[in-house]
């Protein structure tokens, strides 16, 4: 029988995958595994939309198509460990998985505060669907809200949470919230709408302990202030989830490390022909920029990368005679990512961080702006907040940047 | 043969991700607001399709 490519995470990567399998011609057996008990769902509506009104599967669950149907997908159970040489992936239910190819689709997890009372109650993150029901069911009117972290997620969440009547601060310890990608200007932008919508900034600022009996009922800051807070949230960033791969031969220095085919590589540096790596834990230079390889966490890329390995899988399991000019294809997806909070409308292209110059090129600071992001010259991302379609002119100048 | 393409602009945020994918079908107007064919060629279905993947929010269907 033919051994089935086996998908380990099933969020909107695995699902993207499975089907570009489908599309370019692979018929045969495909397992998915993951950890969590619901299919794959849709997450940026969690910190925004969504959280905003009533949070189920429902609202975020990704369409099955029929070319996926037959997909089995083993939820609710975690991959424990992989054999790369004898090619199976053993579950945490004791099930082990013969496969052709592995597809590692594994993701991120919220990073989280590490202080001494940290097994308080309370304490909410946003990642998953469960995460946010938890967290909506919290935001009442009136509650005192404390974020951690001032990042895309925290200041998503602050707005929803500002907009649902709560009482709101957010610490970080940036100059500006979101300053690193975006740049000093816009981020001091950012925070000035914010605090025109009444949320509170506790820039420059740590917190060193929680505060609280059973529940987080405050947070003590590094200036020795403490606030008093019913919820508290932690939007700190992510760590990936690779210590199911432990003591195999991928390269796992910050996920897995692959080549332009999405293939995972070793530690010696060669690619592997079996195994590959996609979406938020995969780290691979993009030829778009340069030679360094970059784990990037935007939205685009689960189903960006997972169609690369759709193309490069089927190729290689249908044995096609193309098969070396798929993998020689070059693979430049566009970063792509937008954000919404109260009134602004945030649209960007490209890797802004890469930037040694930002400059405003459209618009007014204070009201509807496109910010450029050029590095050595050469344009490497756009941003604006609203002006849309002129944001997205620019996506295909960042696409000819020569690498 | 034709495909019929429904967006549900109750919600649609007018990201735009759509347009890269499927150029013919859909646009952002001067307002920055979402227009798109309701109707469209067969051969349009892959870039759908397409479009329909990468919609941040999930708005767009291919009635059949």
């Amino acid at each position: 029988m033919t051994k089935p490519v086996v998908i380990v995470g099933a969020s909107m990567g695995g699902l993207r995958a499975a089907e570009a399998l489908r599309r370019f011609g692979y018929l045969g057996p495909i397992t998915a595994i993951g950890d969590e008990p619901h299919a794959p769902y849709n997450r940026p509506p969690l910190s925004k939309e969504v959280l905003a009104n009533e949070v189920s599967h429902e609202a975020v669950a990704f369409p099955q198509r029929p070319a996926t149907a037959d997909v089995n997908w083993v939820l609710g159970t975690r991959a424990l460990s992989a054999d790369l040489e004898h090619r199976t992936v053993t579950d945490s239910k004791g099930q082990v998985h013969p496969y052709s190819a592995l597809i590692i689709a594994t993701g991120l997890r919220p990073k989280r505060l590490q202080v001494s009372n940290s097994e308080l109650a309370g304490r909410h993150a946003v990642r998953t669907l469960d995460d946010a029901i938890a967290l909506r069911a919290a935001l009442v009117p009136g509650a005192r809200v404390v974020i951690l972290g001032a990042g895309f997620i925290g200041c998503e969440v602050a707005a929803t949470a500002r907009k649902l009547g709560c009482e709101v601060t957010v610490v970080a310890p940036g100059v500006h919230p979101i300053v690193r990608p975006l740049g000093v200007e816009l981020a001091r932008e950012i925070q000035r709408r914010h605090e025109g919508e009444g949320v509170r900034f506790k820039m420059k600022t740590a917190i060193t302990d929680l505060i609280g009996e059973n529940a987080v009922t405050g947070v003590l800051l590094d200036s020795g202030e403490e606030l008093a807070c019913d919820v508290f949230i932690e939007a700190i960033g992510s760590d990936t989830n690779t210590e199911w791969l432990e003591g195999s031969s991928l390269d796992l220095s910050d996920g897995v490390l692959t080549d332009n085919a999405m293939r995972a590589v070793k530690t010696d540096g060669t690619a592997c022909e079996d195994v590959f790596a996609i979406g938020d834990v995969a780290r691979f230079a993009n030829p778009m920029f340069d030679g360094v390889a970059r784990r990037v966490e935007h939205w685009n890329i689960p189903t960006d990368t997972a169609k690369r390995v759709g193309q490069v899988l089927a190729a290689k399991l249908n044995e096609a005679e193309n098969w070396p000019a798929v993998l020689d294809e070059k693979f430049a997806p566009t970063p792509s990512f937008w954000s919404d909070q109260f009134e602004m409308h945030i649209l960007a292209f490209g890797l802004l961080a890469l930037a040694d110059e930002v400059k405003l090129i459209h618009g007014e600071i204070d009201g509807e702006c496109v910010f450029g992001y050029y590095r050595s010259g050469n344009i490497v991302g756009v941003c604006g907040i609203g002006m849309r379609s002129t944001v997205q002119g620019y996506r295909a100048a960042i696409g000819s940047v020569p690498s | 043969m034709t495909i019929k393409i429904n967006v549900d602009m109750a919600k649609c945020q007018h990201y735009g991700q759509c347009v890269f994918e499927a150029p013919n079908i859909f646009k952002l107007n001067n307002d920055d607001k979402l227009e798109y064919t309701a109707e469209a060629d067969e051969s349009e279905r892959a870039n759908v399709e397409a479009a329909i993947d990468v919609c941040p929010m999930q708005a767009i269907f291919i009635v059949d």
